[in-house]
Parts: C-alpha cells; sequence; structure tokens
C-alpha cells in the first residue's frame, strides 16, 4: 500500500504590522505551531503566498487552511481565496474580542498583558479548529 | 533619492517561517516608531497586495524601503507589483553576512542577537533616510 502524505492543517496569519490584532494573529499561529498542534499544522507564509509561492499555494488547494486575520479587512482570508482556494475556516481577532468582550489589546511590536492574553484565546480557538477538521480530535 | 517633504514607506516582509522574517520586522518597528518616526510609515504588506485604497495611495505618492528576510525577496516584488517605488532594497541576509558573529533565532520571539541584527539593519536603513531627509526636514534627529 502506497503511504498517503499525512493530512495537515495550514495556518495563514495576516501578520499586519499596523494593528496590535495583526502581531496577535502571528504568535497565536506560532504557539499553535510550535506548542498545541505540531504534528499537524504547518504555517503558511502570507508574503511568499501572495508573491507565487507555488508550494504553499498548492497545499492550500488540497489541505485545509484557516485563516487568522487580524481585522476586518481579512487580507489573510482574501488572500488564500484568491490565490489558491477558500480557506476552511476564517478566524477575525476583532470580532474574537468583541465576542469576549475584551479590552482593546496594545503594543504592536509586543503586545502587552491583554494582548497575550488575547493571543491565548485565539490559539485555542485555532487548535480547536484544527481538532475539527482533522475530525479525530487532532490527537 | 531625492529630498524629500514626503515620507518614506517601510516595508518588511515579516515571513513567519524563519526568524530571518522576525528581524525584517523587529527593524521596521524601530525605524518607523523609535529612530525616524517622522520620516517614515510602516505598510503591511498583505494589505497592499489585497489592494488597499489607502495604501496604494500612500505607496503611490512616497518612495519605499523594502526589508526582504530570504533571497525571495517577496516585499521588493510585491511593491513593485503594487506600483510602488523601490529606492532601497534591504536583505535581512545580506545585514547577517555582514555580521556572522551575529546568530539570530527565535520567530515568536528573536534571541538577543536577532534583536541586534534587527537593530543593526535599522540602522542601515536610517542611513538611506538621513541622506535623502533635507536639513530642517523636521525630525527627532540631529
Amino acid at each position: 500500500m502506497p503511504e498517503l502524505p499525512r493530512k495537515k492543517v495550514g495556518i495563514i496569519a495576516c501578520s499586519g504590522e499596523e494593528i496590535p490584532e495583526g502581531t496577535i494573529t502571528r504568535l497565536a499561529a506560532l504557539r499553535v505551531l510550535h506548542q498545541l498542534h505540531p504534528e499537524n499544522t504547518v504555517t503558511i507564509c502570507l508574503p511568499l503566498f501572495l508573491a507565487g509561492g507555488e508550494g504553499d499555494r498548492s497545499f492550500a488547494r488540497f489541505f485545509p487552511t484557516i485563516a487568522v486575520d487580524g481585522c476586518e479587512k481579512q487580507c489573510a482570508f482574501h488572500g488564500t481565496e484568491k490565490y489558491s482556494s477558500r480557506p476552511a475556516a476564517a478566524i477575525v481577532v476583532t470580532e474574537l474580542i468583541a465576542r469576549h468582550g475584551l479590552d482593546k489589546p496594545h503594543g504592536c511590536r509586543k503586545p502587552d498583558a491583554v494582548g497575550m492574553e488575547i493571543v491565548e484565546l485565539v490559539a485555542q480557538e485555532i487548535a480547536g479548529t484544527v481538532e475539527k477538521l482533522l475530525g479525530n480530535g487532532g490527537r | 533619492m531625492s529630498n524629500l517633504q514626503k515620507k518614506i514607506a517601510i516595508v518588511p516582509c515579516s515571513g513567519i517561517g524563519k526568524a530571518y522574517g522576525t528581524v525584517s520586522r523587529i527593524a521596521a518597528y524601530q525605524i518607523t516608531e523609535d529612530d525616524r518616526p517622522q520620516h517614515t510609515r510602516l505598510i503591511p504588506l498583505a494589505l497592499l497586495v489585497l489592494g488597499d485604497e489607502e495604501c496604494r495611495k500612500f505607496m503611490a505618492e512616497n518612495p519605499a524601503i523594502t526589508i526582504d528576510g530570504c533571497p525571495q525577496t517577496c516585499a521588493t516584488k510585491m511593491v513593485q507589483q503594487s506600483g510602488g517605488t523601490v529606492v532601497k532594497q534591504c536583505s535581512v541576509l545580506g545585514t547577517a553576512r555582514s555580521r556572522r558573529d551575529l546568530k539570530p533565532q527565535g520567530i515568536a520571539e528573536l534571541n538577543e542577537d536577532g534583536e541586534k541584527l534587527a537593530t543593526v539593519l535599522a540602522q542601515e536603513v536610517v542611513a538611506v533616510i538621513d541622506a535623502s531627509v533635507k536639513p530642517g526636514d523636521g525630525g527627532n534627529h540631529a
């Protein structure tokens, strides 16, 4: 029997530098990749993806992806949809903040304490979505 | 680069796969928040590529300095594709080659060498900015 590639989920963070929520997407994606679901996830480099990285675009065509955006402009989501295929799930940090009634984070270079709490919240949201997409709890 | 009354767009790649992308990002923050906030503006690459109107207008009217983290030069390519004018293309790898004593590590958080490399890179960019700014243009530097 040929060995099929293991199904993984791609995480595409907007990494927007202008707003704290952009940095939060980046840190949350890395937390999932390095700690919460290292075996089940890859991160997709959005600049490379947008600039024409064929490997990353192909991955997003054949594997489920989660777009993690800092604001309602949803650059990661729309970029993925435009250049590859529609992400399986979308997470928008500003919406998550509103839904949980949290304070606005500060600090683009390094999030403040509120921002770091939101990083964890977003990371858990991504991890839960990974588990749903993999259909087996992801572990 | 000509004399500027304008601001300079600073466009890092912010790649997420390697420490070098984070170095580009931290250097951009040092330039736009600490060193030359009066003369620069940080432009998020994704926003530019996805066609944000205000972002594109700024890029059409102002010169850009790009900071690429790897040989793919995504920041430079995308600024050019978006109609921007790249007056200086900086590369983390180029700076790293001149400072082989610094070994950057960490993506979420850079190690000390990574922070130092970002500072060296930021200083290179600041020198380019200073060379382009007329005396008396304002700014927070001598």
